[in-house]
C-alpha cells in the first residue's frame, strides 16, 4: 500500500490531480450550476420562463444593450489612448521604461472602490457634473493600464529588424507603422481588448459610485436578482453575460488566433 | 528631439491623468474634514485616528481580515499552483493541452459569474459562508496565476539535473528541495505576490461568498461605507499609506533588479 502510494506520488504528472480536482469542484461544477439553475423554476423543473423573462423584460434588456455600448466605448476610449503610450514605452531605454510602466500599472494597486471614489471627487473639486461623462472617465481611468500592458509586452518583444527592414526596403513611417508594427502588434491588442472589454460589461458598483445611482450596468443587474434571491433568474442573466463573453472571446481570436496566452500581467 | 518632446509630454498628461485622483487622496488625507474635496485646515489628526485602538474598531478589523485572507488564500494557492504546474509540465501533450484551457477557465472568466458560480455551489452544498468561504473563493481565481507563473520556469529548467539527483540516489523528496525549487522559487514568489494582491484588491467575489454574519474585508467595508453616503475619512489616510508602501516597494524591487542585470 505504501509503495503504491509512493509510486503514485513519483510519477510527477500526478501532482496534477489535487489541482485537477480543486478545479471540478470550483469551477466546473458552480459554472454547470450556473446553466441548472438557469433552466429551472424555482422547484427544480426545467423551464425556458428565466430567459422569456429577460427577452420580456425591457428595463434588464435596455441595461444590457447600454452595458455593452459603455464597454465598447471604454475599449476603443483605451486602446486610441493606449496604444500610442505603449508604443513610445516601448520604444525607450528599457531602464526608464521600466520605471515607467510600473507608474503605469501601479494605480491598479490602490483599491478599485477606492480609486473610483476618487475619481467622484476629482469631478466635484472641479465641479463637474457626474453621469455619462464620469462614468466613461472612470471606467477608462480604471482600465487604461490593461490596455498598455499587453501591447507594450508585445511591442518590446517585436523584434527590430523587421522595422528596418520594412524601412530599408522603402516604406515610408506610414506604412512601417501599418504593414509592420500594426500587424505584429496584433496579439498584444487582442488581449487588451477582452482584458478591457469583458471587465467593463460585468462590473457592478462603479457604475452606481460614478452616477450617483443614476446609470446601472448589467452586473448590477445580476447582483440584484440574486441578493433578493432570484437565483433562477440571476442564472439565466449571467448565462446570457456568458455567452456575450464567449462570442467576444471568439470574434476576438478569429481575428488574430494567438495561442500564446501565457505571462500575462507583471 | 521634437518628436520625444511630444512623445514625453504625452505619457507626462496620460500619467497626470491616472494619478489626479490617487493625489487628491493623498491631499485630503492631511485635513479633517469629512467630506473629501472639502479642505478645513492642514491636520494630521486622520493618521494618528487610525492607530488608535478602538476608534474605528470595525475598519480595523476589516483590515486584518483582508490582510490575513490575502496571505492564507496567496499560499495556499501558491502550493497548489507549484504542483500542479509540475504535474501539468509532466503530463503527456494532450492531456497537458486540455488541463492548461482548464487552467484559463478562472481568468477569463468576469468575477461576477465566477462569484455567482461559487455562491450558487455554496447554497447548494448548504456551507454557511464566512473566512471558509472566502478563502476558497480566493483561492479559486489565484491559483491559476501561479500556475502560469511557475511554468515558464519549469521549462527553462534543465530536465537533466533532477533526474541526476534521482540517479545518486537522491529520494524524490530531497531532489525536489535542492534541485527543482531553488529553481521554481522566483515563478512561485511573483505567483504568491499576484495572488496576494488580487486577494486584496477582490471585491465582487468576496461580497458573493462573504455571507452575512457581519465579516468585512477592506472592499465590502468601502463599498458599504459608499452606500451610505460618505466615505469614512480614516480610508484616505489608510489608501495613502498602502499606496506609499507599495510604490516603494516596487521601487525598491526594480531598483535591485536593475542592479542585478549589471
Amino acid at each position: 500500500m505504501q509503495r503504491n502510494l509512493k509510486s503514485f506520488i513519483g510519477l510527477r504528472r500526478n501532482w496534477s490531480i489535487p489541482y485537477l480536482l480543486f478545479l471540478a469542484l470550483f469551477v466546473l461544477i458552480p459554472l454547470g450550476l450556473i446553466v441548472y439553475y438557469a433552466f429551472t423554476s424555482h422547484d427544480g423543473a426545467f423551464t425556458l420562463t428565466n430567459f422569456r423573462k429577460f427577452w420580456m423584460h425591457p428595463e434588464a434588456m435596455n441595461t444590457f444593450i447600454f452595458s455593452i455600448g459603455i464597454a465598447l466605448i471604454t475599449t476603443v476610449l483605451c486602446l486610441i489612448l493606449g496604444y500610442p503610450a505603449a508604443y513610445i514605452l516601448s520604444r525607450m531605454e528599457s531602464q526608464n521604461a521600466q520605471i515607467l510602466v510600473l507608474l503605469f500599472i501601479l494605480p491598479m494597486w490602490v483599491n478599485f472602490l477606492i480609486r473610483t471614489l476618487a475619481t467622484v471627487a476629482l469631478f466635484d473639486f472641479l465641479s463637474l457634473p457626474l453621469g455619462k461623462g464620469s462614468l466613461i472617465f472612470g471606467m477608462v481611468y480604471n482600465f487604461l493600464p490593461f490596455m498598455i500592458y499587453p501591447i507594450y509586452n508585445i511591442l518590446q518583444k517585436t523584434d527590430s529588424n523587421l522595422i528596418e527592414a520594412a524601412q530599408d526596403l522603402g516604406a515610408n513611417p506610414r506604412q512601417v507603422f501599418l504593414k509592420t508594427i500594426l500587424p505584429l502588434s496584433a496579439p498584444g491588442i487582442s488581449s487588451g481588448i477582452m482584458m478591457v472589454f469583458m471587465p467593463v460589461i460585468s462590473t457592478f458598483a462603479i457604475a452606481e459610485l460614478l452616477t450617483i445611482n443614476n446609470i446601472k450596468l448589467f452586473g448590477t443587474t445580476l447582483q440584484e436578482n440574486i441578493y433578493n434571491g432570484m437565483w433562477n433568474y440571476g442564472a439565466a442573466l449571467s448565462l446570457v453575460m456568458l455567452l456575450l463573453i464567449g462570442l467576444t472571446s471568439l470574434l476576438n481570436n478569429e481575428g488574430t488566433a494567438n495561442d500564446s496566452a501565457e505571462g500575462g500581467l507583471i | 528631439m521634437i518628436k520625444r518632446i511630444l512623445s514625453r509630454s504625452y505619457l507626462g498628461v496620460l500619467l497626470i491623468m491616472l494619478y489626479a485622483p490617487i493625489l487628491i487622496i493623498i491631499i485630503f488625507s492631511f485635513t479633517e474634514s469629512k467630506v473629501l474635496g472639502n479642505w478645513t485646515g492642514f491636520s494630521f489628526k486622520l493618521y494618528t485616528s487610525i492607530f488608535k485602538s478602538g476608534v474605528h474598531h470595525s475598519l480595523s478589523n476589516a483590515l486584518w481580515n483582508t490582510l490575513i485572507i490575502g496571505l492564507i488564500s496567496a499560499f495556499a494557492s501558491m502550493i497548489l499552483g507549484t504542483m500542479a504546474a509540475i504535474g501539468i509540465y509532466n503530463l503527456r501533450p494532450r492531456a497537458r493541452k486540455t488541463v492548461q484551457l482548464l487552467n484559463t477557465i478562472p481568468i477569463l472568466n468576469p468575477d461576477i459569474i465566477t462569484a455567482i458560480s461559487l455562491f450558487l455551489l455554496f447554497i447548494s452544498l448548504g456551507f454557511s459562508q464566512g473566512y471558509t468561504t472566502v478563502i476558497l473563493a480566493h483561492i479559486t481565481f489565484c491559483t491559476p496565476y501561479v500556475v502560469l507563473s511557475v511554468l515558464p520556469r519549469l521549462r527553462r529548467m534543465n530536465e537533466n539535473l533532477y533526474e541526476a539527483a534521482l540517479d545518486l540516489g537522491a529520494t524524490p523528496f530531497y531532489a525536489l528541495r535542492k534541485i527543482m525549487l531553488p529553481e521554481l522559487k522566483p515563478g512561485m514568489i511573483s505567483g504568491f505576490i499576484l495572488a496576494f494582491t488580487l486577494s486584496i484588491d477582490d471585491f465582487v467575489v468576496t461580497l458573493f461568498t462573504i455571507g452575512n454574519q457581519g465579516l468585512e474585508t477592506l472592499s465590502t467595508y468601502i463599498y458599504a461605507d459608499a452606500r451610505k453616503g460618505g466615505l469614512t475619512p480614516e480610508l484616505r489616510p489608510l489608501s495613502a499609506i498602502i499606496f506609499i508602501t507599495v510604490l516603494v516597494l516596487l521601487l525598491f524591487i526594480n531598483q535591485r533588479s536593475v542592479k542585478k542585470k549589471r
